[in-house]
């Protein structure tokens, strides 16, 4: 097997702003731009960032209905999917029978079908996973023909807003088909940053000229995956691999927000015992913020006690580094439920040495969502 | 100057060695948030770990570059780390380092080489 990694429709685009180049998710992709990091990030706050993400996963999954394909979805998700009106999208996650999380995703009600984005490290097993589970008559497609864009920050809307109006009109999930480039963009108000944005589904024989007629606006920079790590752990918002994977539960995760009370009540989900039981009793680790005291970043990996000198673990950083917005090093991370409260002071191991962080809410910044 | 394969570069300042990073590994590593240094007066062989440095993306350690004892460290770098991405050949040198043995430093390349190292 050739060890190549595949190129999006926006490779040399990349390269020709100067991009540095790294493996992610099967792809080359931007982990940043000359700007850097810190600028990347902090413009993406106060302007626009445009982000390639055309690594994720597009699949469509259609059937007779979309009550159909939805019934058949809500057997995999602890989501509503049935009555997620047309139009609109729902953040989710697929769960195993031990009530770990396979991937996490959104899907979006497209009228007589669902539209779906994963995880790019998923997508194979997704993609295997739907076909094994879901009934013949309903198609999984993997959309291979489009690319993924993501338009981020304050500026987002009246950037888009130049191509065209009525996108003032669109809410926080809300997923329309517009016009972009002379072609026929999906446009879904949403996003990883935080902030208020668009990602835009746009056919890949577009895609590049969308991405420079975005570009060529003063408040848009195009942002690289450093900054889009560093958005989205000031967001709070978990990354698959890292803050949530097979092991954990979305309740452990703090992501209970994301089950509707029809599917709390009923269950009928993959790992449902697990997942209900950890929401009636309370699970025994959660997810929490951590801010350092002192100045050094804690990343992921690091180790977790009560006290300078205890010896049992109380809980490990999943997601650790460095906020430009809060201009101070933040993690993320799981610690047993009796530590959660925020404010309490617990150790980070780092370098061989326990320095003092405290729990703290998340998000450390925003959101800034248009509801 | 000499400068090291591990993109550091040592100076000689009264009996001295200053020790910092280069322009190179300042630009690769991007806007530095954090910079650990060792204690003054601390004895060090080279290769040893002395210092650590993080960016906002990643940890990298920095190496004694020759034995001796740290006579100084830049307490400025602390204070504003972004000062070596600045100027890391100037005010964002790292530490000072009575040597044991000079000759440690010819063991080094010079700029000329350097340069064509990371070209």
């Amino acid at each position: 097997m050739i060890d190549e990694h595949l190129r999006t429709p926006f490779y040399d685009l990349h390269l020709k702003k100067g991009a540095k180049m790294v493996p992610f998710g099967g792809y080359d992709m931007p982990v940043q731009y000359p700007l850097g990091v810190m600028k990347e990030h902090l413009h993406t706050r106060q302007k626009a960032g445009l982000f390639d993400v055309s690594h994720m996963g597009q699949l469509v999954l259609r059937g007779k209905n979309y009550e159909q394909v939805a019934a058949e979805l809500e057997a995999l998700i602890p989501m509503d999917v049935i009555n997620l009106k047309e139009g609109r999208q729902r953040y989710g996650f697929l769960t195993n029978e031990n009530g770990g999380i396979r991937d996490d995703i959104i899907f979006a009600n497209r009228g007589d079908h669902i539209f779906m984005v994963v995880n790019a490290a998923c997508v194979g097993a997704d993609l295997a996973y739907f076909r094994e589970k879901i009934s013949p008559e309903i198609s999984v497609k993997h959309l291979q023909n489009r690319s993924l864009l993501a338009l981020q920050g304050p500026m987002a809307e009246d950037v888009l807003a130049e191509h065209y109006p009525a996108i003032c009109n669109m809410k926080f999930m809300d997923l329309e088909t517009i016009p972009l480039a002379g072609a026929e963009c999906w446009v879904s108000r949403s996003g990883y940053t935080g902030e208020d944005g668009f990602e835009i589904s746009t056919p890949k024989t577009v895609a590049v000229d969308l991405a420079n007629l975005l570009v060529e606006h003063g408040d848009v920079e195009l942002i690289g995956l450093g900054a889009r790590d560093s958005l989205r752990l000031e967001a709070g918002l978990c990354l698959y691999g890292n803050d949530i994977d097979l092991r954990t539960s979305p309740i452990e995760a703090g992501l209970e927000w994301a089950i509707q009370r029809r599917r709390r009540d009923k269950g009928g989900f993959p790992g449902a015992n697990r997942i209900l039981r950890d929401l009636a009793d309370g699970p025994a680790k959660k997810r929490v913020g951590l801010q350092p005291i002192g100045r050094a970043p804690m990343r992921e990996g690091s180790k977790l006690f009560e006290t300078e000198d205890s010896i049992e673990e109380i809980g490990m950083i999943t997601s650790g580094g460095f906020g430009p917005t809060v201009r101070a090093p933040i993690s993320m991370g799981y610690v047993s439920s009796r530590f959660a409260q925020p404010d309490t002071m617990i150790f980070g191991e780092v370098r061989g040495k326990r320095l003092p962080v405290k729990t703290a809410k998340l998000p450390f910044t925003g959101p800034n969502f248009k509801r | 100057m000499k400068f090291t394969e591990e993109h550091e570069w040592l100076r000689i300042e009264d009996d001295l060695v200053v020790v910092g990073i280069t322009e190179h590994a300042s630009t690769q590593l991007g806007d530095i948030v954090f910079v650990e240094l060792p204690d003054e007066g601390q004895t060090v062989s080279k290769d040893d770990e002395a210092a650590v440095i993080e960016s906002v993306k990643a940890a990298s350690d920095i190496l004694a570059p020759i034995d001796g004892e740290i006579v100084e460290v830049n307490q400025a770098i602390i204070d504003e780390p972004s000062k070596i991405n600045e100027d890391p050949l100037g005010v964002g040198w790292f530490f000072k380092v009575k040597p044991d043995d000079l000759s440690q430093m010819d063991d080094y390349m010079d700029e000329r080489s350097y340069n064509k190292l990371i070209s």
